[in-house]
This record gives C-alpha cells, sequence and structure tokens, in this order.
C-alpha cells in the first residue's frame, strides 16, 4: 500500500522521513521547555517585577507576538549565529558553524517565550488574591508561594493555553524550513524536489503533522480532565 | 547600521506593503464568507455534512499552514503545469502565479480557524431568540440571516481582531512562493545589497505599523455596535 519511493531503507525516503519527525519533536519539545521558562520568568517580571524588569518584559512580548514568526526567526537565526561567534571572536577561538538545530530551538524557545509569558500571566492573575495573603500571612516566601499557591493555583488555568502552545509550536518547527535544517518540512521539500513528487511528498508531510497533532490533542485531553478534576466543568 | 538603499527600495517597500494588505483583506473576506456554513453545518443540518467540516477544521488547524501552501504551490502546481490543456487555457496566467496559490491557501486556512470560531458564535446565541424568531413565523433562512448570523458576528468581533492579526503574521509566508509582499521585498533588499538586519527590521517595524492599525480599527468597530453589558 506505501508506495516504494516511502518505503525504508535504500530505495525509499522512509528513513530520512523519520529522521525528519525525530528533528521535528526534538527541537518542538526543547523550544516548548525554553518558551517555559522564559514564560514564567516574564510573568513574574510583568506581574511582580519594577519599572524596568516589567517594561523589557512588555517590548519583548509587543515585539515578538506582533511580528511574523518567519521574520523574528530568520533575524534571530543570523543575529544568534553571529553573537555566538563574536563571543568566540571576543576570548580568541576561530568562528563556529552554529548547529542549525540548536539554532531552531532557542529561536522557536524565544518566540514561545513571549506567548508563554501572557498565559502564565493571565493564569496567575486568576488566583484569588486572598490564597496569596494568606500564605504571605503565614510567613512563606516569595518561591514558596508560587510553589505551594500560585504554582499549583494557576496551573489549571494555564492548561489550555499551554496545550494550544504545544500544538503552534509544532506547526512553527516547519517554519524553520525557510532557513533550511533537518526537520520534516526540509526533509520533505529537499526529497520532493529532488524526485519531482511534489504532491506525494508534501501531503504525507501534511499527514504526519496531522498525526502527531492529532495525538497530542488526545494526550491534552486526558492531562487537562485530571488537573480539573474537582472543580465544576467550563461551558 | 546602513540604511543607504532606503531611498532606492522604498517603492518596492510600498507595492509590497499594498500586496500584503491585499492579501490579508482578501483571505480574510473570502475565508469568512466560506467559514460561516463550514461552522453553521456542525450546529445544524446533517450529521454527515457536520462530520465533514469538522474533519476539514481539524487538517486545517493541524497542518502547518506552510505545508498547506507547499502542497498547493508545488504539488498542484506540478500536477496543473503536466497537462497542456491547463497550460494553454487562458486561466494559466493566473495558475503559474505564488499569488494564486498563496491566496487560496490563506483562504482555505482562514476557512478551517473561522468556521471553528463561527461554530462556537453559533451555538453561544441564546436558545430563546432563535425560538422567538421562529414563533414569529420566520423561515429558517430568515432566522439565520435577520437573528443568528447577525448576533454570531457581533459576538465573534473581538475573536476576529485576533484571528486578522494571526493572519498578517501568516502572509509573510507567501514570499517563499515568490509573492513580493513586504517580507518578499525584505529578502530581495538582503539578496542585493547583502545586509543581514537592516531590511529585517524595515520590515519588522512595517508589520508591527500593521498589527497596530488593525487593533485600532477593530476596537473602532467594537465600539460603534451597540451592546448591552
Amino acid at each position: 500500500m506505501i508506495p516504494e519511493i516511502l518505503s525504508f531503507g535504500e530505495k525509499g525516503f522512509g528513513d530520512e522521513l523519520l529522521m525528519g519527525v525525530q528533528f521535528t519533536l526534538f527541537i518542538a519539545i526543547c523550544a516548548y521547555l525554553i518558551g517555559i521558562v522564559i514564560g514564567l520568568i516574564g510573568a513574574s517580571a510583568k506581574l511582580y517585577g519594577g519599572a524596568i524588569s516589567r517594561g523589557s518584559a512588555g517590548i519583548y512580548t509587543t515585539i515578538v507576538r506582533s511580528v511574523p514568526e518567519v521574520l523574528v526567526i530568520i533575524f534571530l537565526y543570523f543575529a544568534g549565529t553571529r553573537g555566538i561567534n563574536t563571543l568566540l571572536g571576543l576570548v580568541g577561538f576561530e568562528p563556529i558553524e552554529v548547529n542549525g538545530t540548536l539554532a531552531a530551538i532557542i529561536v522557536l524557545g524565544i518566540v514561545q517565550g513571549a506567548y508563554h509569558t501572557e498565559v502564565f500571566r493571565a493564569a496567575i492573575q486568576a488566583v484569588p488574591t486572598g490564597q496569596i495573603e494568606a500564605g504571605k500571612a503565614y510567613g512563606m516566601g516569595g518561591l514558596q508561594i508560587f510553589r505551594r499557591i500560585t504554582g499549583p493555583a494557576m496551573l489549571p488555568n494555564a492548561i489550555p493555553g499551554l496545550s494550544n502552545l504545544w500544538l503552534i509550536v509544532i506547526k512553527d518547527t516547519a517554519l524553520v524550513a525557510v532557513v533550511g535544517n533537518y526537520e520534516l518540512l526540509s526533509t520533505v521539500a529537499s526529497a520532493a524536489a529532488f524526485t519531482k513528487r511534489y504532491m506525494l511528498f508534501y501531503l504525507t508531510a501534511g499527514l504526519i503533522y496531522l498525526v502527531i497533532t492529532l495525538v497530542s490533542t488526545y494526550f491534552i485531553g486526558l492531562l487537562e480532565s485530571r488537573y480539573r478534576r474537582g472543580q465544576t466543568r467550563l461551558a | 547600521m546602513n540604511w543607504t538603499w532606503l531611498p532606492e527600495y522604498w517603492f518596492l517597500f510600498a507595492k509590497g506593503v499594498w500586496l500584503t494588505i491585499q492579501m490579508l483583506v482578501l483571505s480574510m473576506v473570502f475565508g469568512l464568507i466560506l467559514a460561516v456554513p463550514v461552522g453553521l453545518v456542525q450546529v445544524t443540518g446533517p450529521k454527515w455534512l457536520g462530520s465533514i467540516s469538522k474533519a476539514y477544521c481539524t487538517v486545517m488547524r493541524g497542518t502547518p499552514l506552510l505545508v498547506q501552501l507547499w502542497l498547493l504551490y508545488f504539488g498542484l502546481g506540478s500536477v496543473f503545469a503536466a497537462y497542456p490543456e491547463i497550460r494553454q487555457s487562458m486561466f494559466w496566467p493566473i495558475l503559474r502565479e505564488g499569488y494564486f496559490y498563496a491566496l487560496l491557501s490563506f483562504t482555505l486556512n482562514e476557512a478551517g480557524y473561522g468556521g471553528e470560531i463561527m461554530r462556537g458564535a453559533f451555538l453561544s446565541v441564546p436558545k430563546g431568540e432563535l425560538e422567538a424568531a421562529r414563533a414569529y413565523g420566520m423561515s429558517p433562512w430568515k432566522v439565520l440571516h435577520r437573528v443568528w448570523l447577525p448576533r454570531a458576528f457581533r459576538n465573534v468581533l473581538p475573536t476576529l481582531a485576533g484571528e486578522t492579526v494571526l493572519m498578517l503574521k501568516a502572509t509573510p509566508l507567501a514570499a517563499t512562493v515568490t509573492v513580493l509582499d513586504i517580507f518578499g521585498v525584505v529578502t530581495r533588499v538582503r539578496q542585493n545589497t547583502y545586509l543581514t538586519y537592516e531590511p529585517l527590521i524595515a520590515g519588522a517595524i512595517l508589520y508591527m505599523v500593521l498589527t497596530f492599525i488593525i487593533t485600532r480599527a477593530f476596537s473602532h468597530v467594537e465600539k460603534q455596535i451597540p451592546s448591552r453589558r
């Protein structure tokens, strides 16, 4: 049933596509985790920070969220590569070829971070102030309050946004194909151009992305019902 | 920073802005026109039609827009090119252009996202209003265009602003299929001048200005519409 050209081994592109899927998932997972870290920092800067950290977090989220991802990706791709090489030059090393996958992860992580910031900010704001005040009254420190009260309490609020962002980052990995890489869409694009079987390869790519999103949606549903347990159902 | 290229290329940038706005408006308008039936049949009407449109939304929302665009441009384009009848027909000048495929894929994509939004909007209209309309003896069609659709559209306006900004941010993908929109011009300037950052910054500023205008325009429209809160 599967055409020979998509089979595994010498004759087909099966292995290459599988490698592409692995790269895509790897880039997506790492970028997502970086995005969560940046998001938590950004959200606390926006909510609890002074004028400077609040302002810079605001500029960061505004720019990243209003400029198309492709532009941000290309900009950071070149800026990041040059920045690392400048740093290396300062300490007297030869310039290196920055690993495309690493660059993709960092770039997508920075893009994701802006959206995560907004998700976490909204989720934290939805936690009743009384609970946080109660924590303070018990003499808890900032981190302790986050770990014991704000963190667990905001998680159910954040999960719809977080799951959306996971689906977005999977689709955003495809944008890295514009600067060339080893992820799924780049692999498919070069295989399609090589064999001239454009329709077949792009349909396959679409199908693979669809499977990834559908499987993700299924697990997100399980996760959401777990974290929403004991709460009234929304809408 | 080197901005000496600006006098030479500003006209190209102006054309690029125009092309971006054109793609944005056309794909939003056509996409939303398609989105109304896509959303409606999921709420009412025969079940099989509803499942088809639900599957359509899932596919459009579950795959990257870039894959959809390249599938149409390279895939469908190469199929079209294989038939001499199509190549010699009067439509070929259109079917050859990346602009056509960009517009097509943006429209179909927007129909998927918009269909999901419209589905929710149709559901959010209180049942009593529809029953009242029916009680007045309106035909189903009249209920739709006098009560259901206007009410659903009003509910959807705030979401629509965000949706338009998302579409604006998707339009630069058209540059990968040879369209000279803002991002296409940025790429051209970068290739001609060997500058890395300056054209990108210029493009980013243009997109930010457009985003600002869109959000302002929508909040203005929202204020015009009377609502009871």
